[in-house]
């Protein structure tokens, strides 16, 4: 597999910013975000419901719903901008350079449609080839995802399939032209866990066989653990940490990712109960000043209060926190209590 | 499947039946057919021989299933107004009325779905908002007001359109006069058609909006997108044809609801179908023609469901596999 440091970057996000218009005045969803994805790199990102990890999955596929859209910053791919494409050229990439996975495979398919019917429309779309080569395309395609007796399959409609099944036919559909990047957002979130296991480790095969990467979007940090090979932990709308998947798992640097880790009950080590942060993710409409994560930070200082703090070196990885600075947090102040514990 | 259409058929059957008792009922309950055939100076005995001869005197039953297996033949026996085999005044008017209904209702489906795609599409845009407030004049209006208003407008102040009856292009083909082959015919046509669908028209309009609205909605259709398929096939493929399952059903009850309901458009524009004929019917109490015409639109919407039906199977592929059969293949 390649390495994120020797390449340039497959996909660039940069200073990302997505807002949201409302009645009650415009949400930051997703504030000044920014990472790499190397060629045929995991990245896995994680983050509480309404981090704004969907939101940037979407984003980078061009396909946020509106009223939301992007304010500020900017998406490239393979060097090329792709954020601010008109929707015709923006909707030849998707599909053929970027594929995207969701999470639900018992919905994301046409129950109209036999599966082979879908998959030929797909692949016909981005490439020319005549009816019968795309047939046989979509049928090595089913074969690949590990669809037994796929001859007969290929006819079969969505309902005939089971949901592992079904989120195989999806993860063809997004593999259909080659794409150099999958945007899967909790590709098994709506699995049995039994079948998360299959789906992950068939995705993980593929992409590395067609040297594709992945935007592994999940709140599951066992998922990530076992396939990404960097992670970032969004917050709140802003990259908390961004590292080395092994490195942010041992090493968090950042209190919430500490948080976040410590709440993972694990076989190995034992203890009495597990770590918890109290309080819940701020909403959109009352992120406080400074450091969004500070009224349930532990080890906050006044600068916290205060300053917003960037993303900045911190062991092997990056993380935003003043902990990390060489000025520090400034005088300690003590937790909020929290309000709704 | 075989079991399914085994199992449509008898319930339409039954169905028929019922129309049937509701039919001959008429004849059993709306004054004595007796008096309307005779004179006031025909005496007791004549009537009763009368009466035995038309088979009057029978049990109601008997005669309910006289009635039950003529109809099934096509006859009701002889109008109380013109003494003509009821059968065949009804299949003289019946091309009029079809072909209004007919015509009405290419013209609910040719520009309904589009104005409903359209306005489900691009909800926000002015020109739907515009279209869905014309909309609610073709719902609140009654066909009897827009037709004299069209005929007001065409007929009269630009005489553009004939303003009565289906005009002197009718084509004779035999057995089945139709207005389709000429311009004159098709230019009768145009006034009668617009005000019997309006109504239907504003209806699948709004229909085909909401449930486009909600398939836009779904995860395949962002999924479509996500896969980067065009606009058109994301909209006309995946969308439309997902809409369709209700729009077929109430498309289907349109057709009986246009074909029966013919009547007051027939009547504002001197049309000279079935529907005319119910009206005269009603008026003179022809209880044999008003029999007929009610087991004639029972039997109409009773093929237009059983057609329905069909199309569903056409339509979804869930519905055509046999319950669990299908489900091979686990996890």
């Amino acid at each position: 597999m390649m390495t994120a440091s020797n390449n340039p970057p497959l996909l660039e996000v940069r200073n990302l910013r997505i807002e949201f218009p409302t009645r009650r005045g415009t949400l930051l969803a997703v504030d000044d975000v920014s990472f790499d994805i190397a060629p045929g790199e995991v990245l896995g990102v994680v983050g509480e419901s309404g981090a704004g990890k969907s939101l940037t999955g979407n984003a980078i596929i061009g396909l946020l719903e509106p009223p939301g859209r992007i304010a500020a910053g900017e998406i490239r791919l393979e060097g090329r901008r792709i954020d601010n494409l008109p929707y015709e050229e923006m909707r030849k990439i998707r599909g053929a350079r970027i594929g995207a996975i969701f999470q639900d495979p018992l919905t994301s398919l046409n129950p109209l449609y036999s599966v082979g019917r879908q998959l030929v429309e797909t692949i016909q779309t981005h490439l020319p080839l005549s009816a019968a080569k795309a047939r046989q395309r979509a049928l090595d395609l089913l074969k690949e995802v590990g669809i037994p007796a796929a001859e007969q399959r290929l006819d079969h409609y969505p309902h005939q399939f089971s949901g592992g099944m079904r989120q195989r036919v999806v993860i063809a559909l997004a593999l259909c032209a080659g794409p150099r990047l999958i945007v899967a957002d909790e590709p098994t979130t709506a699995l049995d866990v039994s079948i998360q296991a299959q789906i992950i480790a068939l995705l993980k095969r593929l992409c590395r066989e067609h040297g594709t990467a992945v935007m592994l979007v999940t709140h599951d940090m066992g998922v990530i653990a076992e396939t990404a090979d960097r992670v970032a932990v969004m917050y709140a709308g802003r990259v908390a940490e961004i590292g080395p998947v092994r490195d942010v798992i041992k090493h968090a640097q950042h209190p919430y990712t500490k948080g976040l880790m410590g709440s993972i009950p694990s076989l190995g080590v034992r203890s009495e109960r597990l770590v918890q942060i109290d309080g819940a993710m701020p909403r959109l409409t009352e992120i406080p000043n400074g450091c969004a994560f500070n009224p349930r930070c532990l080890a906050r200082g006044e600068r916290c209060l205060v300053e917003r703090p960037n993303l900045m070196a911190a062991g092997a990885s990056r993380a935003a926190c003043w902990l990390h600075d060489k000025a520090g947090v400034g005088a300690p102040v003590a937790k909020q209590e929290p309000v709704d514990a | 499947m075989l079991a399914f259409i085994l199992r449509r058929i008898l319930q339409s059957i039954a169905v028929l039946l019922t129309v049937g008792v509701v039919a001959f009922s008429l004849f059993r309950y709306v004054g004595d057919p007796i008096n309307a055939m005779v004179g006031q100076d025909t005496s007791m005995e004549e009537r009763a021989a009368l009466r035995d001869k038309l088979g009057l005197s029978d049990p109601a039953p008997l005669q309910f299933l006289r009635f039950i297996g003529n109809a099934a033949q096509g006859k009701f026996g002889l109008s109380y107004r013109t003494s003509e085999p009821v059968g065949r005044l009804i299949l003289e008017r019946m091309p009029a009325t079809l072909e209004l209904s007919i015509c009405a209702s290419l013209f609910v489906m040719v520009l309904g779905i589009p104005m409903g795609v359209y306005t489900g599409l691009y909800p926000r845009h002015w020109s739907s908002r515009l279209l869905q407030a014309v909309s609610l004049v073709g719902v609140s209006l009654p066909p009897f007001l827009i037709g004299i208003l069209l005929i007001l407008l065409f007929a009269v102040v630009l005489r553009w359109l004939p303003s009565f009856g289906r005009g002197s292009g009718t084509v004779n083909l035999g057995w089945w006069t139709t207005n389709f082959l000429s311009w004159e015919g098709i230019k009768a046509l145009i006034l009668p058609s617009i005000t019997l669908g309006l109504f239907q028209l504003t209806l699948i309009m709004r229909l085909v909006r909401s449930e486009m609205l909600e398939v836009m909605r779904t995860d395949y259709i962002k999924f479509a997108r996500a896969r980067g398929l065009t606009n058109r096939a994301v909209n006309f493929g995946h969308a439309l044809k997902n809409t369709l399952m209700p729009v077929i059903t109430v498309a289907g009850l349109q057709l009986g609801a246009l074909i029966a309901f013919a009547i007051v458009t027939e009547t504002v524009f001197a049309w000279p179908g079935v529907g005319q004929l119910f009206i005269q019917s009603v008026q003179f109490s022809d209880i044999p023609v008003m029999a007929a015409y009610l087991m004639l639109i029972g039997f109409l919407f009773v093929i237009i469901n059983l057609v329905v039906d069909l199309l569903y199977f056409v339509v979804d592929p869930r519905l055509r596999s046999q319950g669990g059969a299908a489900r091979v293949g686990g996890h």
